[in-house]
């Protein structure tokens, strides 16, 4: 524990003295400030609800979680840190999870930046506050299934770029494969039963219940069970690096 | 502290490490030599804990790194090749980072940063993120971390690349320093360094051990140990020959003794023919030899040979 909270506490300075931070919460709170009332149309839907700000964040996430977790373990191999921290006292799985820790914290610091939007909606109308705290909830964890991929394409390079762009190809195959265009085109020449099995790996599928207000437990173990996939595999491409 | 058995480590067909053994133990300061990719820096690493080895054993204080690796690296402090840092930290709070991880917390922790602080002159820039340091204030943040816990085992890979003359010599003496009470193993090219800071020297080519002794036992392999140069008016190469092989240098005789043993016996016998013939003296040396013609005889024709 001591040594996860170590590592977690260095993660998050790093972030914040250096202005990754600052520019990704800017660009965040303005992307989610603008397709919440602009593209969204919140006025213009005459509810009171958080369904136009929820119902972008797979989309939002994303571009900027990718570019969150990017540098976790590329920036750590180029610059020959890595070796430094593996030959601590440190097990490689205690540095996977602290590391990916550090980063969820930056995530739903800055998601929880993005209060004024439950203000706004809480002034203007009588919103279920409880299904607010659900997307929340969803959005939190939606942002760490991302993550965890990212994490997983950054140990995969030392390139950062190369690790961004491999981890948001592999992050919009988790929303196509549940997004309706997609699902309707699949429609056409596939049995029920495989759209939904291609559908039920799909994090918008799991993603809307939360959005409902219903925090069901197979949704929760979808996205936990993704995170912890994808950090077990992150764990064997880096054993796989030094195996040589 | 450390014992090597058989190490072996591939990479695809490559076999970078291929066999070595050996121990070292407290109190010795092991130089490791050889030529760039003769597998210095894996050894190191499979030392350490990094690089797990495809064959092998590497037991540290009685722990196998394999097998129990959090108790062998507490046992290490590792300086890795080009003294590897956090950038945007600064040097005390990489310090402090460094000592967290190793276990260190309240008190303790601000006694050993001090502590390394002192030994490798970081006052001047504490508070400075490491990336804008110089190369030497750099190295030396790194080589503080590696000594923040005091470990018994100190690994250093290329511990004085990349500093001026001023900071090569802190950094031996500290080496020679350190390596009173602990189990020293660091990697160079620089031949002067065997002699300034190691008790003993190993020299490894294409991850072979090609020789293994204390300073002065490779520099006895030279083939220029025990000769005696001898720069004198009025010698002549025919009056010196029955004395053992001789070269002819600039201005002055190189004599070669017939047998490495008998190099006492050589230097007097010169000095007894100085006095026969009465020649002038102007210089005389018996020769050490030199660790450079070793290393480059064990380790030129292999490499040339690539």
């Amino acid at each position: 524990m001591r040594v996860i909270r170590t590592i977690v506490k260095r993660e998050l300075a790093s972030y914040f003295t250096s202005p990754i931070a600052y520019v990704f919460l800017v660009i965040f709170l303005l992307m989610t400030g603008f397709f919440t009332f602009t593209a969204g149309n919140f006025f213009e839907r005459g509810e009171a609800s958080l369904a136009a700000f929820f119902g972008w964040h797979p989309w939002v996430y994303l571009v900027l979680v990718p570019a969150v977790g990017m540098r976790l373990w590329a920036e750590e191999r180029r610059s020959g840190t890595l070796e430094l921290l593996l030959t601590m006292p440190v097990a490689t799985w205690q540095a996977i999870v602290a590391k990916f820790l550090a980063s969820w914290i930056f995530l739903a610091v800055a998601l929880a930046l993005t209060f004024p939007a439950v203000l706004t909606v809480n002034v203007l109308g009588d919103p279920d506050n409880g299904v607010i705290v659900a997307g929340y909830l969803g959005s939190l964890f939606l942002a760490g299934a991302y993550l965890a991929i990212a994490c997983m394409t950054s140990a995969m390079t030392r390139n950062q770029v190369v690790a961004f762009i491999v981890s948001v190809v592999l992050c919009l195959f988790l929303i196509l494969a549940g997004f309706n265009p997609v699902t309707d085109l699949l429609v056409r020449w596939a049995s029920p039963a495989v759209v939904d099995t291609v559908a039920a790996f799909s994090v918008v599928t799991h993603f809307d219940g939360f959005q409902r207000g219903v925090i069901d437990l197979r949704d929760l173990l979808f996205f936990l069970s993704v995170i912890g996939f994808a950090l077990f595999a992150t764990g064997v491409i880096i054993r796989g690096h030094r195996a040589g | 502290m450390i014992q090597i058995e058989n190490l072996v480590k591939s990479f695809g067909a490559k076999r970078a490490v291929d066999g070595i053994s050996f121990t070292v133990e407290r109190g010795e300061v092991l130089g490791f030599l050889g030529p760039n990719g003769a597998g210095k820096s894996t050894t190191m690493r499979m030392i350490t804990g990094f690089m797990p080895p495809s064959s092998g054993r590497v037991k540290v204080g009685g722990y196998d790194v394999a097998e129990s690796p959090l108790e062998a690296k507490r046992l290490i402090g590792y300086l890795p090749e080009n003294a590897a840092a956090y950038p945007d930290m600064t040097v005390q709070g990489f310090l402090n980072f460094a000592a967290e991880l190793r276990g260190l917390e309240g008190g303790a922790r601000k006694k050993a940063v001090n502590r390394v602080i002192e030994l490798c002159f970081l006052h001047s820039v504490l508070r400075q993120s490491i990336e804008t340091l110089s190369k030497g204030y750099k190295h030396r943040t790194c080589l503080a971390q590696a000594l923040i816990h005091d470990p018994d085992v100190l690994i250093m890979d290329e511990p004085t690349d990349g500093l001026d003359p001023n900071q090569k010599h802190e950094v031996r003496n500290l080496i020679r320093e350190l390596g009173r009470n602990k189990a020293i193993v660091f990697s160079t090219h620089i031949l002067e360094e065997v002699d300034a800071a190691c008790t003993r020297a190993i020299i490894i080519d294409r991850g072979r051990i090609v020789a293994n002794g204390t300073p002065e036992e490779l520099r006895g392999m030279s083939k220029l140990a025990g000769a005696v140069t001898l720069a004198a008016r009025g010698a002549t190469e025919e009056k010196l020959a029955p004395l053992g092989r001789v070269e002819r240098l600039d201005g002055a005789f190189r004599i070669y003794p017939s047998d490495k043993s008998k190099a006492a016996e050589l230097a007097q016998a010169v000095v007894d023919l100085v006095n026969h013939y009465g020649w002038k003296v102007e210089g005389m040396y018996s020769e050490r030899g030199e660790l450079d013609e070793v290393f480059r005889r064990i380790t030129l024709p292999d490499t040339a040979a690539k």
